[in-house]
C-alpha cells in the first residue's frame, strides 16, 4: 500500500498493532480517509450519544412508570376498509427508508464510477423516498394529535409519558430526514452539472468538491436509517 | 495531488454484495414486522427484537456504511466510545427500577414500611 503523505510504499502492520502504529504515526491517524469522511463519522458518533440519550430516558421514564404503557401496536395500526393491521403504517416507513438506503448506496457507487446522470437519478430518488417517509410522518403526527388527541403531557391510552418521548424520539429523527433530502437534492443538483468533474468550488467552503462527497451524503443518510432501526426496534415493537 | 489520493480512498465495490444486504434487509425488516403481527410475547418477543435489530444494524454499518473495508484505527475510533453507552444502559435501568420501587412504597403504598 502507497504511504500517501510520503508517497513511499511502507509495510504497514495488521491487526491491533495497526491500530498503534496508525495513532502513532505523528501523521495522520486515519490514514485512507479523507478529513471529510472522518468529520462526518465523528459528526455520527456525537449523533450516536444524541439519540441514545433520547432512547435512554425514553428507556427510564417507561420502566418507571406505574401506569400501563399505551400499546403501540394498536395506536399505530390502520385500517383500509376492515380489519385494522397493526403497526403498518409504520413498517411501510420502515420499508421506505431501507428502499432509499438501498438507492443511496448505489448512488454512491455510479458517483465513483463517474457515472454523472445515473448518480443524480439515484440521489433524487433517495431523496423522493425520504420526503414520503417524511409526509407519512406528518401523516401519523396529525392523526395523533388531532384525532387521538395525544399530547406531551397527556394522552388517552396510558402512561403520560408516551407523548413526550414519542413526539421528541420521532420528531428528532424526522428533522434528521428532512435535512438529508434537502442536502440531497443539492448534491444531486452538483453531481448534475457535473461540478465534481470540473472542479467548481463550492460556494460556502470554496473547495473543489469530489465525488467522495456523495459517499459522506451516504454515511449521513445510512446513519438516519440506522436510527430508526433502534427507534423502530425499541419505541414501536417493544 | 489531492485528486489522486481522493481516489485511492474511495470505497468502491461490485453491486452484488449491495443488491444482497439490500435483500437481506428487506427480509430481516420483515421478520421483525411479523414479531408484532404474531402477537409473540415476553423474553421470546424481546429476543426476537434484538436479535433482528442488531443483525439489521450491524448489515447497515458494515456493508453500506463500509466499516468492514476500513482501517481498524478508524473503526475502533467510532465504536469503542459507545462502550460508554452501555455503562449509561446499565446505571439508568438500575435508576428506573430504584424509581419505580420508591414510587410503589410511597405513591401506591405497596409493600415496605
Amino acid at each position: 500500500m502507497t504511504n500517501s503523505s510520503t508517497g513511499q510504499v511502507a509495510a504497514q502492520p495488521e491487526g491491533m498493532q495497526s491500530i498503534v502504529a496508525d495513532w502513532s504515526s505523528d501523521q495522520r491517524a486515519f490514514k485512507n480517509v479523507s478529513w471529510g469522511k472522518a468529520m462526518m463519522w465523528i459528526f455520527l458518533l456525537s449523533d450516536t450519544f444524541i439519540f441514545s440519550c433520547f432512547l435512554l430516558s425514553y428507556m427510564t421514564v417507561r420502566m418507571s412508570t406505574t401506569i400501563p404503557w399505551p400499546p403501540p401496536s394498536e395506536i399505530f395500526a390502520l385500517s383500509f376498509g376492515g380489519e385494522p393491521i397493526p403497526l403498518i403504517l409504520i413498517a411501510i416507513m420502515t420499508f421506505i427508508l431501507i428502499t432509499s438506503s438501498g438507492t443511496m448506496v448505489l448512488a454512491v457507487n455510479y458517483g465513483y464510477r463517474k457515472d454523472r446522470a445515473k448518480t443524480a437519478i439515484l440521489l433524487l430518488i433517495t431523496a423522493a423516498f425520504g420526503a414520503s417517509f417524511v409526509g407519512m410522518q406528518v401523516f401519523e403526527w396529525t392523526k395523533l394529535i388531532v384525532d387521538e388527541g395525544v399530547r406531551p403531557w397527556s394522552n388517552p391510552f396510558g402512561a403520560p409519558q408516551f407523548g413526550s418521548t414519542f413526539f421528541m424520539i420521532t420528531g428528532f429523527h424526522g428533522f434528521h430526514v428532512s435535512v438529508g433530502v434537502v442536502f440531497l437534492i443539492i448534491i444531486a443538483r452538483k453531481v448534475w452539472r457535473g461540478d465534481f468533474d470540473k472542479g467548481t468550488r463550492g460556494f460556502f467552503t470554496s473547495r473543489q468538491g469530489r465525488y467522495e462527497i456523495v459517499e459522506t451524503m451516504g454515511l449521513y443518510w445510512h446513519f438516519v436509517d440506522l436510527v430508526w432501526v433502534f427507534i423502530f426496534a425499541f419505541f414501536y415493537l417493544w | 495531488m489531492a485528486h489522486a489520493e481522493a481516489h485511492a480512498e474511495g470505497q468502491q465495490h461490485p453491486l452484488g454484495i449491495y443488491i444482497k444486504i439490500w435483500a437481506l434487509l428487506f427480509v430481516l425488516s420483515t421478520f421483525s414486522y411479523l414479531v408484532d403481527y404474531f402477537h409473540f410475547e415476553g423474553y421470546l418477543r424481546w429476543t426476537l427484537i434484538l436479535l433482528f435489530m442488531v443483525l439489521k444494524a450491524g448489515l447497515i454499518i458494515a456493508v453500506f456504511m463500509h466499516m468492514l473495508w476500513e482501517r481498524l484505527a478508524l473503526v475502533y475510533a467510532i465504536a469503542l466510545p459507545t462502550i460508554a453507552l452501555m455503562v449509561f444502559i446499565f446505571l439508568m435501568t438500575h435508576e428506573a427500577d430504584n424509581t419505580l420501587l420508591s414510587r410503589g412504597i410511597y405513591f401506591l403504598g405497596l409493600g415496605g414500611s
